[in-house]
Formats: structure tokens, C-alpha cells, sequence
């Protein structure tokens, strides 16, 4: 299904190649498309393989006794395991399919949150921290009177762990925080910061909406108790997310939502409820989301996730150098470690302004605090630029952004 | 390009966007309010004196784009000395301008004031930024209407 011919094994990406398999740039000729940090295109594999499935093979999933019932109910179910397989998780049945990222961290927080969190305790989260990795603990620290932490990033802009470790204490119950800035590109070490919270009892949940698409992720390997990603940052259809957790701890946790598909009984008295992951599936999933999410992790595989890293962080650093040449241009830092999102502020000119002037050159970024107004403050900014890479993008994208983002200041200069 | 860019960033945009008009906090004011645009974290405050009819003073803080920066110091400018039928009026229009709504003509006296605020009306063909221009209008509405405790939004 994935036509990822434009690749040969082990050599470089051909982003110009690429472009064919991603109908939006036959549809809009010239596009400088820098918003993957928001959400990818779809390649052709994905919008084909989705339209497909209903014209084929979909039906409600579950419980169906005919066999078109099953067909589909295979199609989602392939999407679980080769989720599970991406993640190198031990068990499908530790990926719950969720709306998104945001969603996955809300069950965590209201299922999970009450049943583990009491008054006094404290949850630690990063000044990167996306809203939807802040506000969800934000509450559940007012609903139990616990007490949200938050983590600093150096002034290099990456992840200051030894003042992490001097915050971690035996009430911590939760350490959340970002695999990849969504602002910064700044590349957290997640893997030392579990071995540190673990040693104080505490579980860590990872944000890995920036990773999942561009850089090899396993969950075992980083050790992490929870890992939640958003199926439209990693080129999937939109409305489809997963929670990855582990098996016990799932299982350990009440319903977040009920209704159908999720209960082994009902009666009037009582209900019982579904083993992990169909606990926490209440309702029709996003059945064709699941199966497109599924050939959307297949074109990543097919590309090869070693080398979508290596031809993305090749391209950061060139970006980094081409951006810094722009005179007035202010570049956040990212810490040592960072990849494919690159925030910026032009001086004297709003972002909002440099974002109107970027796209009547064609150039499509982001404006705005990105959903990350806990670190503008941090920084006394309004917002910035973003631009972030996806496979598509070349050394001609980052040219495209460099000249407009000085056409802009000669016109504000003026 | 669909628009020149020189429509929107008009050389008084520009001058009033980087040397806003009327940029001080009033320390008395009869009325005043707030205006928050939180997509793009605009923010605004509006004060005013109000004598009988008429706006005595008028003036803002904030901080902004240049859109938004130069819709309120033009904003202030075209107020001071205005009923506030005039000032009404003038709002009204400017705001079916940017909008693209029926716009009505405004009385001969205050056709010249009209005038003044035509080189935002750049912002209708990027309507992902017309509310930067209203932005301080709606600071000034609210501010009327007695200031409400939260600020306006113009989401």
C-alpha cells in the first residue's frame, strides 16, 4: 500500500520526490508548507487507503457476527498492533485509541489523576510544557489540592536537569513532559528523566506528538509509564490519537468515560467494566482514523524513521545557520539536543504581522504563543514565528522563509 | 500575491503602529476596559473621560501589532472631542468596512474623521486579522457601557 518509491534504502530522503506522494503540493503549486509542528499533510497512501477502507470493508466494529463486521473490526485492530510495533510497546493491548494527544493526557489526568493523586502531593511539568500537558494537571491539582511544579529549561533553552532533580521529592507522583518542544525543537532527555523519578516513585507520562513523526521512539527503552501522540502530527488522518500505557497501570485505573463497547455487564445494580484498552474506548472509536493511523505509521517505517530524523536535524542546522544570517532575527534557544521546530521573533515587528507578510510570499507558518503561554511569559514575549519541518521540506523551503522573513523587515524598515 | 502588502502596512500604519498616539494610562478616568485578543495575545486598555456628552479625553495602553497598535492610537485620535452619537456612528461604520457589512454614510462633520481611519480598512481582505483593528474599538464599546469586569474578547 505505502508507495514509497521515491526512497531507495539507506540513501538520503528526496523531499522534491516526496512532494508526489502528498497531493496538497499538486493542488497548490509553489507552497512553502513550514506548519508539520501543527499537523502534516497526508500522503496519497493515507487519503487512498482511508477512502478504500469505506468503500470496502467498513462496518461497525465489535460484536458484529456478519463478516463485513469483522473485516473492519480487523482493519482497527491492525491499527492497535502496528501502533504497539512503532512504539516497540510489549502489549497491543497497551495502546488505547483516543481523539489525541490532548485527550489521551486529560484520561491520564481524570482517571488515573484521582485514583493515585491526594492533597499535599505534587506533579511536575516542564515551562515547555503545550496547554494540553499543563492545564489537564493544572486541575487535577486543584480537584485533589495538590500541587503543580513546574520544571525549568536552562537559559540555552534545554531541559536543566539537575534542577529537576532538586524538585523531585517523595510526593511527586507525576513527572510530565515533552519528548520535542513544540515551540524550541528542544529534545528532552527523557530517558534520564525517568530513571530520576522513578527512583522517587514517581510515574512519567510523554508528550511525543513532535517525536512520533520524526525520530525513533520506544517505550521500553525510555522506560516511561505513559506515551501519548496525536495521529495528524505523524502525516494520519486527524480525530485519531493514542494513550500508551503500561499494562498494570491501566488496569489499575477506573473508566474515564462510559457507555458502549467498554462494559462485560450491566445490570441495574451494577456495571462491570472491559479490560484495558476497551475500558477506556467508550462509543464507536474512530474506526477508518485507527486504520488510516495504521498506513500512516507504515509510509514512516517505509521511510525509515533513522533517516526522517537524519534528513530533518540536517535540515534544522541549516535552517539555524540561514535564520541566524537574517539580520534582527531572534532565534530561541533549544538547548544542545533539538529538532525540526524553530521559534523566532524579528525585532520591532510583531509576529502577527511578520506571519501576514510571510504568507503573501507564500510561506505558511505559525504565529502565536503555539499553545505555550507559560513559556512566553518566561521569556516576556508576546509570541513568535514558528517554523517546523516535515519530510517535504528542503534547503528551498528554508531559503523561501529567510527571504521573506527579510522582505518583511525591509518593509518594516522602511 | 493576492493584495500588495503596501495596502495593509500603509506609511501611517506603520508611523502609528511604531509611534502610537495618545499612549498613556489616564489617571482618572471616568471609564475604562479592557480588550484581550487571546489567538494572537493582542492586548488592550482603553480610557476615557466622558463630559456630559462628549468624550474629553481619550487614550490607551498595550501592546500589540502593528495593525492593532495603529487601529487604537487613530482610534483616539479621531474620538477626542466627539459625542458619543458621533463616536457611535463612526464606529459603526469603520466596522462594516473591515467587515464587509452594508456600510452607511456618516453625517458631513464627520466625513474628514471617516477618512482618517480608511487606511485600515486594508484588513478586510486578511480576515485572519480584522480583529486586530476592532480590537480597540470594542475596548472602547465596553469601556462605555461601563467596563465590564472581564476583558473583552474577540474571540
Amino acid at each position: 500500500m505505502a508507495s514509497v518509491m521515491a526512497t531507495k534504502p539507506n540513501a538520503k530522503l528526496d523531499p522534491q520526490a516526496l512532494r508526489r506522494e502528498f497531493p496538497i503540493y499538486r493542488n497548490n503549486p509553489g507552497l512553502v508548507f513550514l506548519d508539520s509542528g501543527a499537523s502534516a499533510q497526508k500522503p496519497e497512501s493515507v487519503i487512498d487507503g482511508v477512502a478504500e477502507f469505506y468503500r470496502r470493508d467498513y462496518a461497525n466494529v465489535h460484536r458484529g457476527v456478519y463478516q463485513l463486521s469483522q473485516r473492519s473490526t480487523d482493519a482497527f485492530e491492525a491499527g492497535r498492533e502496528k501502533t504497539r510495533a512503532f512504539l516497540n510497546a510489549a502489549d497491543e493491548r497497551e495502546v488505547v485509541f483516543v481523539r489525541g494527544a490532548t485527550e489521551a493526557i486529560n484520561l491520564v489526568a481524570q482517571s488515573w489523576g484521582p485514583a493515585f493523586v491526594r492533597a499535599g502531593d505534587e506533579i511536575i511539568v516542564s515551562d515547555l510544557e503545550h496547554h494540553s500537558n499543563f492545564v489537564p494537571w493544572q486541575m487535577l491539582c486543584e480537584q485533589m489540592g495538590a500541587r503543580l511544579v513546574v520544571a525549568p529549561t536552562d537559559a540555552g533553552g534545554g531541559f536543566d536537569l539537575a534542577a529537576f532533580e532538586a524538585l523531585l521529592g517523595e510526593r511527586t507522583k507525576m513527572v510530565a513532559v515533552t519528548h520535542v518542544s513544540n515551540v524550541t525543537g528542544a529534545i528532552l532527555p527523557v530517558e534520564r528523566i525517568v530513571e530520576l523519578a522513578h527512583k522517587k516513585g514517581a510515574k512519567v507520562l510523554v508528550d511525543g506528538c513532535q517525536a512520533i513523526p520524526r525520530m525513533p521512539v520506544d517505550v521500553r527503552a525510555i522506560g516511561c509509564d505513559f506515551y501519548a501522540f496525536s495521529g495528524h502530527k505523524a502525516y494520519g488522518p486527524s480525530g485519531i490519537g493514542v494513550l500508551w500505557g503500561r499494562y498494570e497501570l491501566l488496569a489499575a485505573m477506573p473508566p474515564w468515560q462510559t457507555g458502549g463497547g467498554m462494559i462485560t455487564q450491566v445490570t441495574a445494580a451494577k456495571t462491570e467494566f472491559q479490560e484495558p484498552p476497551h475500558r477506556f474506548e467508550a462509543g464507536t472509536p474512530d474506526i477508518s482514523g485507527a486504520m488510516g493511523l495504521g498506513l500512516a505509521l507504515d509510509f514512516i517505517e517505509g521511510l525509515g524513521r533513522d533517516r526522517i530524523r537524519d534528513h530533518e536535524e540536517e535540515l534544522t542546522g541549516y535552517a539555524i545557520d540561514r535564520l541566524s544570517r537574517v539580520p534582527d532575527l531572534r532565534l530561541l534557544p533549544g538547548g544542545q539536543r533539538r529538532l525540526s521546530v524553530l521559534s523566532f521573533n524579528l525585532d520591532g515587528v510583531h509576529p502577527h504581522d511578520v506571519g501576514t507578510v510571510l504568507d503573501q510570499h507564500g510561506v505558511a507558518v505559525r504565529v502565536g504563543h503555539h499553545c505555550a503561554q507559560p513559556l512566553m511569559d518566561k521569556l516576556g514575549i508576546a509570541g513568535t514565528v514558528r517554523a517546523s519541518l516535515g519530510v517535504y521540506n528542503d534547503r528551498g523551503d528554508i531559503d523561501a522563509l529567510a527571504a521573506a522573513v527579510e522582505a518583511c523587515r525591509e518593509m518594516f524598515s522602511r | 500575491m493576492t493584495m500588495d502588502l503596501r495596502e495593509l502596512y500603509q506609511d501611517i500604519i506603520l508611523d502609528h503602529g511604531r509611534h502610537p498616539r495618545n499612549f498613556r494610562p489616564m489617571e482618572h478616568p471616568t471609564h475604562t476596559a479592557k480588550g484581550h485578543n487571546p489567538l494572537c495575545g493582542d492586548r488592550v486598555t482603553v480610557y476615557l473621560t466622558i463630559d456630559g456628552d462628549k468624550i474629553a479625553d481619550v487614550s490607551f495602553e498595550g501592546r500589540g501589532c502593528a495593525i492593532s497598535t495603529a487601529a487604537a492610537s487613530l482610534m483616539t485620535e479621531v474620538l477626542k472631542g466627539k459625542s458619543l452619537t458621533e463616536a457611535q456612528a463612526l464606529f459603526a461604520q469603520f466596522h462594516a468596512k473591515v467587515t464587509g457589512g452594508a456600510v452607511g454614510e456618516v453625517a458631513e462633520a464627520l466625513e474628514e474623521d471617516a477618512e482618517r481611519l480608511e487606511p485600515l480598512t486594508g484588513v478586510k481582505a486578511y480576515p485572519a486579522r480584522v480583529k486586530c483593528a476592532t480590537l480597540p474599538w470594542h475596548a472602547f464599546e465596553a469601556a462605555l457601557k461601563g467596563g465590564a469586569a472581564e476583558p473583552v474578547k474577540t474571540e
